[in-house]
This record gives C-alpha cells, sequence and structure tokens, in this order.
C-alpha cells in the first residue's frame, strides 16, 4: 500500500511548493513533493512506534489527512483555476506528453528534435536511473533484509536503513511519475507487475526483470489499447490512456494468479 | 446574539436551515463510519475500506450509463449507488480470493484491486465525458464529496442508516469484540467466524455508498479509520472506545461541515478528515497512555489484547512464560543483557 500513500502524500506537498515558490517549475514541485512523501513517512512511523497505532490504520490516517489537506490547499490557493486541478494529479494526464517534432525514429539522435522533449519524461529517465542504480548496487542487501531482517542485522545491515531507503525510493518514483501519469496508474504499476511476476517466479532476479517486462507490456498495451480500439470501433468516444494502462496491468495479473505456474499458496511442510 | 463568531454561530445551529440540515446529516454519518471503523480497524480491515470506497467509482460511472441507456436521468441516486454496491461487493469478492487462494498478500491483493477497479473507474468517467448526453458534470462530487446541496429527506435517510448501523453492531457487540481479539477462540468455540467477518464488511460497504455523497469516495475511509485510531487512546474497553469512536466521528463531521459552509473554496470531505485528523494528533500528544507497562509486555509477547487476558488465569501464566523466553533468548543470541539483569 506504501505506493498508494505516496501517491496521496505528494499531493499537499507539490502545493505548499507552489504556493510559497509561486513557480511550477518542475524542481520546485519535484522538492516539494518529495519533502511532503519523507514527512509522512516519518509521521506514519511515528504513529506506529511512539502512539502504537496498528500499523495499516496509521498509514491510512496519515495519507487522508495530507490528501485532504492538498485538496484544500489547492481549492483556497486558487491553483486550481489556473494550471492544474485535483483530476490532473488522480488520473494523470499522459497525453501531454508528446513529443511534438518527432518525424521518426531518426529523430532520437537529432539534437534540435530532442530539445523538445516533453519535460516529464527527463523526470522519468532520471527517476529509472536513480532506482536502477540503487537496485543493482544494493541486489544483495535488499534482499536479505526482504527475506530475512533479523539475519541481516547479524551480519550487520540495518534494516531499517535499507527500509528507509526503499520507502525514498518509491517517494522519488511517485514523484517523477505523478506529473505523467497520476496517481491511479502509479499504484497499479508499483503493484501488479511485481504481482504478476511472483505469479510466475521463485527466483527473485527473475521476479525483477520479469516485473519489468510486465510493467513494458502494460504501458505498450494499455496506450494503444486506449488509442485504436475507439477508432476501430468508430465511435466517439476515448479512453484515458493512464486508466487503461492500468487496467492492463490488472488483467496481467488476474490471468497469472488463474494460470501462473506458482500461483499457489508455497507448500508449508 | 449578533456578536458571535461566525463559526459559533453555525456550530450551536443559528445558521440557516439548509446548514442546519448538512450539518447534521454528515453528523450522523460521522457517527455511523465511527461505530463500524472501530471493528474494521480491530480486524486490520482499515485498508480494505479504502480498496472498497475507490472500487465504487466504476460501479458509479456504470450505473450512470445504465440509466442513460434506460431514459433515465444520470443523476438517478438509485442507478449510482446501486452500481456503487455491485461493484464495491465486487471488489472485497475479489481481495478475498486473491488474498486466500494465491500466494500474495492481503496488503498486495488490497493495492491491486484499489487500483485496477479505480483505474476502470476512470476509463468510464472518459467514456462518459464523450457521450452524448447532458449531467456529466454532477458526478464529479463523488470524487471529493459535496453537502452543499444535501436535502432534507438525505440528512434523515442518513440519520435513519446511522441509527441502523448502531443497532446491528449492538446485537452483534459481544461476537464481534470476540472475533476482533481472539478469532482462533471464537472459531473453536463454534462462532460462524466468517459470517461475522462478512457482517463488519457488510457494514463498511454500506457506510462507504451512503458516505460517498458526502466526504466523496477518496476521502470516505478516513472517516473510517481516524476516529477509532483517535479512540483507540481514550479507553481499552472495546464499548467505551465504540462510543468514543461514534463520537468523534460525528463531531468531526459536524464541525468539518459547519467550517465548510462559512468559509468560500473549501471541500467539504477534506475539511471534515483535516478536523478527524486534529482530533486524532491531539489524542496521540496530550492523552496519558491508559495501558500499564505490565499490560503492553504482556499484550507484545502473546499478541494478544490484555482485557481478555486478565479474566483468564492460565492465558497469563502461559504469557509470563514466553516473556520470560524471550528475555532469555535476547541475552544468548544478542550478548545485551536484558533490563532487569543489567544491574
Amino acid at each position: 500500500m506504501l505506493g498508494d500513500a505516496m501517491g496521496h502524500v505528494v499531493l499537499p506537498g507539490i502545493v505548499i511548493a507552489f504556493v510559497l515558490a509561486g513557480s511550477t517549475a518542475a524542481w520546485v514541485m519535484l522538492a516539494g513533493a518529495f519533502g511532503a512523501a519523507l514527512f509522512s513517512a516519518m509521521l506514519v512511523e511515528f504513529f506506529r512506534r511512539v502512539a502504537r497505532i496498528e500499523g495499516s490504520a496509521a498509514l491510512g490516517s496519515v495519507f487522508t489527512a495530507m490528501f485532504a489537506l492538498g485538496v484544500l490547499l489547492l481549492e483556497q490557493s486558487g491553483v486550481a483555476r489556473t494550471s492544474f486541478d485535483v483530476h490532473h494529479i488522480l488520473f494523470g494526464n499522459i497525453e501531454t506528453a508528446i513529443w511534438p517534432a518527432a518525424t521518426g525514429l531518426s529523430s532520437l539522435f537529432d539534437p534540435v528534435a530532442l530539445t523538445s522533449l516533453p519535460p516529464q519524461l527527463g523526470r522519468l529517465t532520471f527517476g529509472l536511473v536513480v532506482v536502477a542504480l540503487a537496485v543493482v548496487v544494493l541486489f544483495k542487501e535488499l534482499r536479505v533484509v526482504s527475506f530475512d531482517p533479523d539475519f541481516a542485522r547479524t551480519i550487520g545491515i540495518s534494516p531499517q536503513l535499507i527500509g528507509a531507503l526503499v520507502v525514498s525510493l518509491a517517494a522519488l518514483a511517485a514523484v517523477v511519475s505523478l506529473s505523467a501519469v497520476g496517481v491511479i496508474l502509479l499504484v497499479a504499476m508499483m503493484v501488479c507487475p511485481a504481482a504478476t511476476a511472483r505469479m510466475l517466479t521463485d527466483d527473485l532476479k527473475t521476479q525483477v526483470w520479469l516485473s519489468l517486462l510486465f510493467a513494458l507490456a502494460s504501458g505498450v498495451f494499455g496506450y494503444a489499447i486506449a488509442v485504436l480500439l475507439p477508432l476501430a470501433f468508430g465511435y466517439e468516444i476515448s479512453f484515458g490512456a493512464a486508466g487503461t494502462i492500468a487496467v492492463v496491468a490488472g488483467l496481467f495479473q488476474v490471468a497469472a494468479m488463474l494460470f501462473g505456474a506458482k500461483r499457489g499458496l508455497p507448500k508449508t511442510a | 446574539m449578533s456578536e458571535l463568531h461566525p463559526l459559533l454561530a453555525i456550530l450551536l445551529l443559528q445558521a440557516g436551515y439548509n446548514t442546519v440540515v448538512v450539518m447534521l446529516g454528515a453528523a450522523a454519518l460521522g457517527a455511523a463510519t465511527g461505530i463500524v471503523g472501530v471493528f474494521a480497524m480491530l480486524r486490520r480491515r482499515a485498508l480494505v475500506a479504502d480498496a472498497v470506497a475507490h472500487a465504487t467509482l466504476p460501479g458509479v460511472a456504470l450505473g450512470f450509463i445504465a440509466a442513460v441507456a434506460l431514459g433515465f436521468s444520470g443523476k438517478n441516486l438509485s442507478f449510482l449507488m446501486a452500481g456503487a454496491a455491485i461493484t464495491a461487493v465486487l471488489a472485497a469478492l475479489s481481495i478475498q480470493w486473491i488474498a486466500s487462494r494465491t500466494r500474495l498478500t492481503e496488503d498486495t491483493a488490497v493495492a491491486s484491486v484499489l487500483a485496477v477497479f479505480f483505474a476502470l473507474g476512470i476509463v468510464l468517467l472518459t467514456v462518459i465525458q464523450t457521450l452524448k448526453t447532458g449531467g456529466q458534470a454532477g458526478l464529479d462530487i463523488y470524487l471529493l464529496g459535496a453537502t452543499a446541496g444535501m436535502l432534507r429527506e438525505e440528512a434523515i435517510t442518513l440519520a435513519a442508516f446511522s441509527l441502523i448501523v448502531a443497532l446491528v453492531v449492538a446485537a452483534l457487540f459481544k461476537e464481534l469484540t470476540l472475533i476482533s481479539f481472539d478469532a482462533d477462540y471464537a472459531r473453536a468455540h463454534g462462532f460462524p467466524v466468517r459470517l461475522l467477518d462478512l457482517a463488519v464488511l457488510g457494514l463498511v460497504l454500506a457506510v462507504v455508498v451512503i458516505g460517498l455523497r458526502v466526504v466523496g469516495l477518496v476521502l470516505i475511509v478516513a472517516l473510517l479509520i481516524t476516529p477509532p485510531a483517535a479512540a483507540r487512546f481514550w479507553s481499552d474497553h472495546t464499548g467505551r472506545m465504540t462510543l468514543i469512536s461514534a463520537a468523534i466521528g460525528a463531531v468531526s463531521a459536524y464541525v468539518g461541515a459547519a467550517i465548510s459552509a462559512i468559509s468560500p473554496d473549501t471541500p467539504t470531505g477534506a475539511v471534515i478528515v483535516l478536523v478527524a485528523f486534529a482530533i486524532l494528533s491531539f489524542s496521540v500528544f496530550l492523552v496519558p497512555r491508559a495501558e500499564s507497562s505490565f499490560a503492553r509486555s504482556v499484550r507484545e509477547d502473546c499478541g494478544v489484547h490484555h482485557d481478555l487476558i486478565s479474566s483468564d488465569r492460565s492465558t497469563r501464566s502461559s504469557c509470563r512464560h514466553a516473556r520470560r523466553a524471550r528475555l532469555r533468548a535476547h541475552r544468548e543470541f544478542s550478548g545485551i543483557d536484558a533490563p532487569e539483569h543489567a544491574g
């Protein structure tokens, strides 16, 4: 549920940053969102450890409150009427990430055309590189902490530190994706491909690669369906691309749950 | 009386008739969610409620489409509510199925069902927006809630509904408390645990669907989680906790609706949630822990609530045994002496 929570809490961060800095510059927004995500993560931990509120209740109360704060600030500050609105954040607006100067594959090597790449793409690439690097470098540590935190502690790896790192990475992924794809796609993409891969293998490395594969496939097929299906039927209706991608990711998961080789509960001797 | 601060005047029911109706209706809803939320929280179903709430969106959208297709107004409330209830039930069943039949954890099940159902809702909404019929704009209020237009009948419905919820919970109180703290014990003694769990889930579904219009589907779950979490600080007794939670829910909704009524640009749902969160924060920082340190350590060692233990001597002694074993294990494996041996 971490992804969902992150998606909800970055909203107030973005709005506060906008109100304080008075600009919609990407890096201002990202800083605000990241700050809000970290603050919320700390608040949840505080509620759980110091105040001893049950985990899911702590998460639920904090992220709904942060989201409510975000909605309120958004309405109060009048941002809603100027540059973006709640729906934009909720549903994303992947359709705006188009590359007007692209004429074909050759544009990828054309410096003039490259300057007009949509800004979201740069941010997403940055997020991808950071997350991928962290996972590659710390793969062993992540694995041992995921499966046996007690053992990790005895060999000198702090589960808390790794846990905090995972939260930060999730926050980073949430922040860079939000402006492009919205909360919903974010949550679906954080959970569904990983869950799909879990149905198919017991090996962690294979699982990470499969997860990546399903995420890519969902993106490509989802977008294709959103664009092509209405045309095929000749109706004048359109599908939201972000929503369609999330639904496709969900369909992959359903298929894996029904037919996956490792779908059942692990055998307990 | 005209000297009163406007907020105070509103809180004392001196505002216009419409505002009073809205505030009382919201308070009734808050009380109902407060009551149901206690058991949702104790059964660790808080986030299931979140998924169920999000899953009402495709239902609302389908209800709209069905109503239009059958020649009704798209805003026909019974269609929207029926649709919301159907997809919410489907979501709850999906979570149950995933968590029990596959190796995925309930957490993952909840998150994926939430995201996929909500995404489906969004897709349907975009379809609706391109349909050539009027009235689409009204669907927005189901996302973030709007109380301003609440009618007298709706407020009365909310009040009657919250009374029904209170009666159901009162009738099942002993059973619900038992499964909340010791489901295995309840099962061993022949209580229909599955059925009771379904009852809790049914109540959650009902308050979510009824509450959609007031606080919106994104934030209704806050009313189910936050008041019980706050009430937990004021009492260890389940009955008192339930009453306190209902009161906190009602007060949050009442005050939130009042604030939202007097200031422009304040979405009702968001204000209600923030008031509830303020009460929770207040409880966290200012209420002394009611639980004794012994009770807490027993609870931690045994994973059982001490309300039940105190009446059962044999459980109590086995807990003490577990505690001693834990201290011993600590000494042997970490090389760090447990506090009581430090001196």
